[in-house]
């Protein structure tokens, strides 16, 4: 795994509601920014070699091998309900995020910055917004140039309900 | 030292260590019911398990213990500093007899008179020790207090059988040491319990050693040697022990793969090293993890015994292997299904008395357990002399609960109507016992044996009993698997599952037909179901990989074979079973994903999901394969293999398959001609091709098939116009026939076929066929020598009789026991008898004990069978048998024969 840009593990103690600022790993898919908070998050990783796994959801794209442990990658595009990119599935950064105990790898285009974001700029979901993405989102940041949509871990790998939805 | 008392003596000083601590705090809190009641069981524990193993005086120091407690327990007696010292100074006593039973494996000499007088004091509430002790420093007087209560308790007193002369003196010191002053014991800090409290229990305990011990030095080194050579582990800290163990198998393996690839590096050696320890450390922590069956089999005595008394019946329980061992975890799941099978022997199997004796069975009716090793698997057989499986009775309730009509039973064989037991919802007990028959059963068995990755297959005959085989895996952290391919995927199998292998293509002569579109493959005799795995997982829109090429893995769940059509077959890999992540779980088609040698992750396929997926599973499904076991294990007897043919005319011809070597196709224009006989170059050796009637037009162009006999360096073609089928029936001669080569005419798969003589064309080619040489030299002293041949198939009477004939023998023929045993009474003599094993009615083995034990105990035996396993072998020998010969090998029959003979 010599494809492990960032390392980190949920060590610290903080607990980050009750701080005024927040870090957010950033990435893009479909050149739409997106944050993950930045404790969650446990690798980034390179393009990796995903097994595929016959009858599987449409957005689990495979299994990869994870320093011996076994991940579920998820195709973000797929979730998001975006079209596919043109390079492939597999050929982006990955980014690693664990949740009831299981670890995905979230399929992104590219991972950027790690942003520290205050509260005054979080928004809540446009109620104009596609359900889809108004589900896995806990609301927007203004940010200077763009907009960054604040991924939900828990409710992002919720897939039972992204089914039913 | 003995298991048990080891066990006992580790588990006792975990015990008393913590009775210590318990009682100590039960000083603090003396109301508290819970820790009373604790330290009750505790010593009750103790006691108990003396008891049990003849430790007459631990038993009645703990016993006395126990009265105190219970007293305390009850609320009859007050916690007093006193008598929780007095508790403790027993406890100390239990822990010197402990001690001392560490090291000479016996109870040490000595009295504890004292102590237990003491202890019976307290319990008869003798409550001036705690008054006289309470009024401080008198410990005189309270020595005489306790003297005299000792006495009283004497009296009084049971059955523990002190002298009264020894009394005195151990009385006093007991008494003295159950009274401490008040600084010893001023209601110690709270802060500090138990270094206050624990001194004073040493103490008093190595001086009452001192005086009782035997021999025994001192009690202070009472944390036990025995004890301390076994630690108790967490089952969950060993499961991750394993966890770990398998990742690092699955590492090394990793490197392995690597290392294959470069030659020779600096990294070799170590590796190497590193592989070995691996191996080795897994085998330590499988070990860790290991535990003998008889584990599960312990509660299965007194259950058998229990059900024995309560429906009226005699039932032996026989365990056979009870040391094999296996993983604990496998053992935990497949305690409940043995539980349930051996109760279900018991109660639905073995008969009552009365109808043991009535049909003539001896009145104690046997269950056998027998566990071994074989391979990676564990073999587990269950098995009754009882009744049986009653097939009407099975068939009724099939109709009765709607899994079969009537047409279909009568089209299934024996074996799979017995396989409806295993069918949710089935019991076939007339009457719902207390016992079994509740409909809960054979199908939860099956179920939890197939979940571990075992198989249950079931043999009954009526009226002889029934067993039940169970092949479950050694572990489940480890399990062997093939690796396969499908449109570039790779795919893990379970061996456990893979029955075989078979390459299928288009020129090759396996190829996959279709049926309405439905896959299916020639194995052998049978038709295999098959299945697409592309299809399956809807890898179906991407090209094979492989051209017109596939494989089929042959796979068998439960009694159920099918193929799986896949692309590639790669190798075998040992993996670690994972989950999968929770978002997959409901593909039934995997049960669970690995990492491979090389790093990347697999999917591991469940042969019961596939199963499962193709609709049909169990026994409304062709059970071709289970059939095919199960007629070689019940009915070997009657069934023959055979192979039919066509040649010379349009009716269909069988031999027996075991007489058939193998099945050629002859280029004709190989063929020469010799002697004025069609002969072919094969194997380097000329083989007389011979028609199967005179005048037999032999085909000059294309293909001739050919059945070959062979024996030894010689072969002969059988030429043959084409090979229909191979059938399993009874060769039932229904039309004699007086044409040379056929032994006449049998229903041989529901048609009228000629059964042919293969002995007469073997002697047809080679004259000397049954080795004339061996038959000269032989001839000289069985020349006249009667031979009794009793076999119950008239094929083989046939087949024998010429041969023991030409051999020089005077041959009887019976065509049962019971017949050859009215030859015996009506005064008749052989040189020899010849018996075949598996006859209706009486079979070999009754049959030479019935010999043995009459007038012809001195005439030998040669047993005739068609299976020759070791076990039979010795089985023969035991009933009087003087040898064995495979039915089918004539010259060992006839070599056998003479020897036999002439040594006797």
């Amino acid at each position: 795994m010599a494809n492990d840009l960032v390392t980190r593990r949920t060590t610290e103690i903080t607990d980050p509601s009750t701080e005024a600022s927040q870090q957010y790993v950033t990435v893009f898919i479909a050149k739409q920014m997106f944050g993950f908070p930045v404790l969650d998050v446990h690798d980034v990783l390179g393009p990796q070699r995903i097994t595929r796994i016959p009858l599987a959801p449409p957005e689990v794209a495979g299994s990869l091998n994870l320093r011996g442990r076994i991940v579920t990658a998820v195709d973000m595009r797929r979730r998001l309900g975006l079209p596919q990119a043109e390079g492939g599935v597999g050929k982006g950064m990955s980014v690693v995020v664990e949740c009831q105990g299981e670890l995905y790898s979230l399929m992104v285009d590219q991972v950027g910055e790690v942003l520290n974001l205050t509260h005054e700029l979080l928004e809540r979901n446009p109620a104009t917004l596609d359900p889809m993405w108004r589900e896995i989102s806990n609301g927007i940041y203004r940010l200077d140039k763009q907009l960054l949509v604040l991924i939900d871990v828990n409710r992002l790998l919720d897939f039972s309900r992204a089914q039913a939805a | 030292m003995d298991d048990l008392l080891s066990e006992f003596l580790t588990e006792t000083a975990e015990n008393l260590a913590t009775l210590d601590l318990e009682l100590v705090r039960l000083e603090q809190n003396p109301n508290d019911p819970s820790l009373l009641s604790n330290i009750f069981r505790l010593v009750h524990t103790i006691k108990g398990t003396c008891g049990f193993l003849g430790l007459p005086r631990l038993e009645a120091v703990a016993h006395a213990s126990e009265n105190v407690l219970g007293k305390f327990r009850d609320g009859e007696l007050e916690v007093t500093p006193q008598a929780v010292t007095l508790i403790l100074a027993s406890l100390d006593r239990i822990k010197m007899i402990v001690h001392a039973l560490e090291q000479t494996e016996t109870e040490p000499e000595g009295e504890d008179g004292d102590l237990i007088a003491a202890l019976d004091a307290m319990a008869a509430g003798e409550t001036t020790i705690t008054i006289e002790t309470a009024a401080a420093g008198a410990q005189a007087a309270a020595a005489e207090e306790e003297m005299a209560a000792a006495e009283m308790a004497m009296d009084t007193a049971d059955d523990v059988g002190n002298r009264p002369g020894e009394v005195s003196l151990d009385e006093l010191e007991a008494a003295f040491l159950a009274a401490p002053g008040p600084e010893d014991m001023p209601a110690p800090p709270p802060a500090a319990p138990a270094p206050a409290a624990a001194p004073v229990a040493k103490a008093t305990g190595s001086d009452v050693v001192a005086k009782n011990g035997g021999g025994v030095a001192s009690a202070e080194t009472a944390d036990s040697a025995v004890a301390n050579q076994t630690i108790r582990v967490s089952v969950d800290l060993l499961e991750n022990l394993m966890t770990m163990v398998s990742e690092l198998v699955l590492t090394r393996n990793q490197l392995l793969q690597i290392m294959r690839r470069y030659k020779d590096t600096e990294f070799t050696v170590p590796l190497q090293r590193l592989s070995q320890v691996t191996s080795e450390l897994q085998d330590g922590v499988m070990k860790t993890r290991m535990q003998p069956i008889g584990n599960a089999w312990a509660k299965l005595p007194r259950i058998v015994r229990d059900l024995a008394h309560e429906l009226g019946k005699k039932i032996d329980l026989k365990m056979i292997g009870a040391e094999t061992e296996l993983d604990r975890q496998v053992l935990e799941l497949i305690k409940d299904p043995l539980t349930h099978m051996v109760r279900n022997s018991a109660d639905h199997g073995i008969e009552g008395i009365a109808d043991r004796l009535a049909v003539g069975k001896s009145e104690t009716g046997t269950i056998t357990l027998n566990a071994y090793h074989e391979g990676g698997h564990i073999i587990i057989e269950i098995s009754d002399d009882g009744r049986g499986l009653n097939i009407d009775k099975i068939k009724q309730k099939v109709i009765q609960n709607g899994l079969a009509s009537e047409a279909e039973l009568d089209g299934m064989t024996l074996q799979q109507i017995q396989q409806f037991i295993f069918k949710a919802g089935f019991s076939t007990a007339a009457q719902v016992t207390s016992v079994s028959g509740r409909g809960v059963g054979m199908d939860v068995v099956r179920t939890n044996i197939e979940k571990i990755g075992g198989t249950i297959e079931l043999n009954s005959r009526e009226g002889r009993g029934s067993s039940f085989v169970i092949k479950i895996p050694l572990t489940l952290a480890i399990v062997s698997a093939l690796v396969v391919a499908c449109r570039g995927e790779r795919f893990a199998i379970p061996q456990i599952s893979v029955v075989e292998l078979v390459r299928a293509s288009n020129n090759s002569e396996h190829q996959i037909e279709t049926l309405n579109a439905v896959p299916v493959l020639r194995l052998r005799d049978r038709l295999l179901p098959l299945v697409s795995l592309a299809k399956m997982l809807n890898l179906d829109d991407q090209p094979a990989e492989t051209g017109s090429d596939s494989f089929i893995v042959v796979t068998q769940v439960g009694t159920y074979t099918f193929g799986i059509i896949v692309d590639r077959v790669f190798d075998t890999e040992e993996i670690v079973v994972k989950p999968v992540a929770p978002i997959l779980r409901s593909i039934s088609l995997f049960s669970g994903n690995t990492i491979l040698g090389d790093g990347s992750v697999i999917m591991i396929l469940d042969p019961n999901g596939i199963a499962a997926a193709t609709g049909e599973i169990g026994v409304g499904q062709d059970e071709k394969h289970g059939d095919a076991v199960s007629t070689e294990v019940l009915a070997s007897r009657a069934r023959t293999s055979l192979l039919v043919f066509r040649a010379g005319d349009e009716s269909p011809k069988a031999v027996p398959l075991a007489l058939v070597a193998r099945l050629e196709e002859i280029d004709c224009a190989k063929l020469e001609w010799s002697d004025g006989r069609p002969v072919v170059q094969y194997r380097g050796r000329l083989m007389p091709l011979v028609p199967i009637l005179q005048g037999y037009e032999v085909k000059r162009t294309g293909t001739q098939p050919v059945l070959v006999f062979a024996d030894q360096d010689r072969s002969m073609g059988l030429m043959v116009d084409e090979i229909i089928d191979i059938v399993e029936d009874r060769i039932e001669i229904n039309l004699k026939t007086e044409r040379p080569g056929l032994m006449g005419s049998a229903i041989i798969g529901g048609k009228a076929t000629e059964v042919i003589d293969a002995g007469h064309y073997l002697q047809q080619a080679f004259a000397d066929w049954f080795d004339a040489e061996a038959q000269q030299e032989l001839a000289a002293n069985q020349l006249g020598k009667r031979v009794l041949l009793v076999d119950d198939s008239p094929f083989f009477r046939n087949l024998l009789t010429p041969l023991l004939t030409v051999a020089g023998y005077e041959v009887t023929t019976a065509d049962n026991a019971t017949t050859a045993l009215t030859y015996c009474e009506e005064g008749r003599d052989f040189d020899v008898i010849v018996s075949d094993i598996e006859m209706p009615g009486m079979n070999g083995f009754d049959f030479a004990q019935a010999v043995r034990g009459s007038r012809w105990q001195d005439v030998p035996m040669v047993a005739l069978s068609s299976h020759t396993s070791p076990r039979d072998l010795d089985r023969g020998r035991e009933v009087g048998f003087n040898d064995y010969v495979a039915k089918d090998d004539r010259d060992a029959l006839l070599q056998t024969l003479s020897q036999t003979i002439s040594v006797a």
